[in-house]
């Protein structure tokens, strides 16, 4: 069961490094089961998701990208993927909100769509949100377009996430009245709706754990609804700490010869080396976790794949989300 | 088999290593960058790179954008004043000294404007919302502006006719996805002073409307129908205003792009050994020699370290299997999957560096094996400093 069943858009942030668009794909995979229609969305202009899904780049368009993770009745949904340029948004919005479709393309010919977008970030980020929120409103009167059951948006970092989703405050500044103005405002109603929830990536270290306690202060001063926190690329923990404290090399060499393996004094070693070292990381990630835990909202964790990931790991790791509740 | 012939794993990385106290003693370097994408510890490498040369008796100052706040504190730069200021307890016996800045991108967009516009003029500009959202918010000005202090420090302390304060910038460049972005910031900056939307609104204070034609009518129109006919005022003052002032940035950014060509400079490139920073830094790697720029090496961070003995991956799995059969608790199986587990992420690790090590044979490396916990203090920038130099 899910944890945020009448959430329809899932933000999904992080400090650089921490894997917050593995985490968003994973999201998006586990959100679609059942028939249910998922849109990913990225917005820094990466192609990260055709890299991650080894499709082709892709355009400002909705493409079908694969079936989602199965649902307990065994069927999968649909996640579609969208890459959203905040160049090709600006006039999809002008023909859409103002009928400018030669106007316009005049203001492209003239740089005027560049100039809005390189300049002025808040307009960049309400052009960028602006097609987000379309996607999460969109319903039946939208002939022919996909109605989505949730879209997940792969955000920009930590760092950014409130600038970036704070968009009225961001024009306040630039344009007190006026359309865009009202724009502004009608999606900040959304983000701040419980149908909008900001999820933040982190890994159990200290400069990522102390970014997303600072982030999840202040996406609350604004209104924004903080999600969970999802605690990335957690070592294994198939081990207790009681058990690492007390691993004594005669037991390990006693067991390699056991299991036909010559107990040479080097591997001996290293294998107890190992096992020192992990335990030296594993207690500086508790410390870490308990953090994690004071922060006072749901939080998930996701193992380090040795293997790194590929196509199959994002179903594994979606796997996990779901069984956590996250999806 | 000889071991010059072993593949795999154990094999010794095919790049060049990187000298870093020959690079930091080099007395011709004035510059050193590091550029990389987010989360690889630029800051860190920045800040170890600039006490080592400090202690081996550099006149060091090291510019940094976001520092963790525990390292920030102990290096006595919590404060964002954008003025260098010294940093306690760098051991100084060499002849060398070390001082920090934190860059404060505002007040340095200000200071330029100060510098550049009457007073009443600078006042008009730094009350502009447009001004105020570029200066806070545009996407490149970190990078910029890191650039523009870079320039200013050396003007003033490094090169012929400064005062002689420092012989060696070392610059951390401003977190952003891509390492590339640090040196297309004042292209981007310029090419969009000087774009056709500029250009068109200062035509009207220009000279005669009607020499635009039709296009302006239509323009000005959908303008105001969007953003309203005040935002339109405002943002025409702004762009008449820092037209008059940008002439110099422009040529400021033009120098400073040059200093970064010249010899003197040295740029290290900072990755992990991940997908996406080893290709960020070969991006950066290609750029670099594509405008001649000079690359001393590469950085790779937080590499796992390779265990001792030759178990590898599968067999460790097998056997842990084994154990776990007769006793599922077995402490000595958990130890052999870990042991697998580091086993596979080395052998991933070496496959990544050697895949970058093929495509750019010239790029001398040092590899920094992962440390269990963050850097917080001088001595843990120390160690990090013995690491590269080891590496």
């Amino acid at each position: 069961m899910s944890d945020w069943p009448k959430v329809r858009l899932h933000v999904v942030t992080g400090k650089g490094g921490t894997g917050k668009s593995t985490v968003a794909a994973a999201l998006a995979l586990a959100l679609a089961s059942g028939g249910k229609n998922v849109l990913l969305c990225e917005v820094e202009g990466r192609q990260g998701i055709a890299r991650m899904f080894d499709v082709d780049p892709l355009p400002f368009e909705e493409r079908r990208l694969t079936t989602g993770l199965p649902g307990p009745d065994g069927t999968p949904g649909v996640v579609h993927a969208l890459h959203i340029d905040p160049e090709a948004a600006l006039l999809e919005y002008l023909a859409l909100y103002y009928k400018l479709g030669r106007a316009g393309r005049a203001l492209d010919r003239f740089g005027v769509i560049e100039f809005a977008t390189t300049i002025a970030p808040g307009v960049r980020d309400v052009l960028l949100t602006g097609k987000v929120f379309e996607a999460v409103q969109r319903n039946s009167r939208n002939k022919g377009a996909i109605e989505y059951d949730a879209v997940v948006l792969d955000a920009p970092p930590t760092g950014r996430i409130v600038q970036f989703l704070n968009v009225s405050n961001e024009l306040a500044g630039l344009a007190k009245v006026g359309p865009v103005r009202s724009q502004a405002d009608t999606m900040m109603t959304l983000f701040r709706s419980p149908r909008t929830a900001v999820h933040l990536v982190t890994v159990l270290e200290e400069m990522p754990v102390q970014e997303t306690s600072d982030g999840i202060a202040e996406l609350r001063s604004v209104d924004l609804p903080v999600g969970g926190v999802v605690v990335n690329l957690v070592r294994p923990q198939d081990l207790t700490p009681e058990q690492l404290a007390a691993v004594d090399a005669g037991t390990v060499a006693a067991d390699l010869e056991a299991a036909g393996v010559a107990p040479v004094p080097t591997l001996v070693d290293s294998l107890v080396t190992e096992g020192r070292e992990h335990a030296e990381r594993r207690t500086l990630e508790a410390s870490q976790r308990a953090i994690v835990a004071g922060l006072d909202v749901p939080a998930y964790e996701l193992p380090r794949l040795p293997q790194g990931v590929d196509l199959g790991a994002l179903y594994e790791l979606a796997g996990s989300l779901r069984e956590q509740g996250l999806a | 088999m000889s071991p010059a012939s072993r593949v795999g794993p154990t094999a010794a990385s095919p790049a060049p290593p990187l000298d870093v106290d020959a690079l930091l003693d080099d007395r011709e370097v004035g510059i050193i960058v590091c550029c990389g994408s987010g989360g690889v510890g630029k800051t860190t490498t920045s800040a170890a790179l600039a006490l080592r040369a400090a202690e081996r008796g550099r006149k060091v100052v090291v510019l940094t954008i976001d520092p963790a706040r525990r390292l920030a504190q102990s290096m006595g730069i919590e404060a964002l004043d954008n003025t260098p200021r010294p940093v306690t307890d760098v051991d100084t016996g060499a002849g060398g000294s070390l001082d920090a800045m934190m860059l404060d991108m505002k007040r340095t967009f200000d200071e330029v404007v100060e510098s550049q516009a009457s007073p009443e003029k600078a006042q008009q500009i730094l009350d502009n919302p447009f001004y105020i959202a570029l200066s806070s918010s545009f996407a490149g000005t970190q990078e910029y502006m890191a650039m523009e202090k870079l320039g200013q420090i050396h003007a003033d302390s490094v090169a012929p006719g400064g005062d002689g304060r420092y012989d060696l910038i070392v610059v951390d460049t401003p977190p952003s996805r891509s390492a590339l972005d640090f040196l297309d910031a004042p292209e981007r900056l310029s090419s969009f002073l000087d774009g056709r939307f500029i250009r068109l609104m200062l035509a009207p204070a220009r000279g005669p409307m009607k020499l635009m034609g039709a296009g302006f009518g239509l323009i000005t129109n959908a303008l105001t129908k969007i953003l309203g006919a005040q935002v339109l005022r405002d943002l025409q003052t702004f762009v008449a205003a820092i037209d008059t002032v940008f002439g110099g940035f422009r040529a400021r950014a033009t120098k400073t792009y040059a200093l970064l060509q010249a010899r003197g400079t040295a740029f290290v490139v900072v990755a992990a050994p991940e997908p996406d920073a080893l290709r960020e830094a070969a991006y950066f790697v290609e750029r670099l020699s594509g405008d001649q720029m000079p690359l001393a090496g590469m950085v790779v961070n937080r590499a796992a370290q390779a265990p001792a003995g030759d178990l590898d991956a599968d067999e460790a799995a097998s056997v842990a299997a084994r154990l776990r059969r007769d006793d599922p608790g077995s402490v000595t199986a958990g130890l052999l999957r870990l042991h697998a587990d580091r086993v596979r992420l080395v052998e991933r690790e070496g496959q990544l560096r050697r895949g970058f090590a093929t495509a750019h044979p010239q790029v001398a490396t040092a590899v920094v094996p992962a440390l269990p916990a963050d850097v917080h203090d001088l001595e843990g920038l120390r160690r990090i400093g013995t690491l590269l130099a080891d590496a």
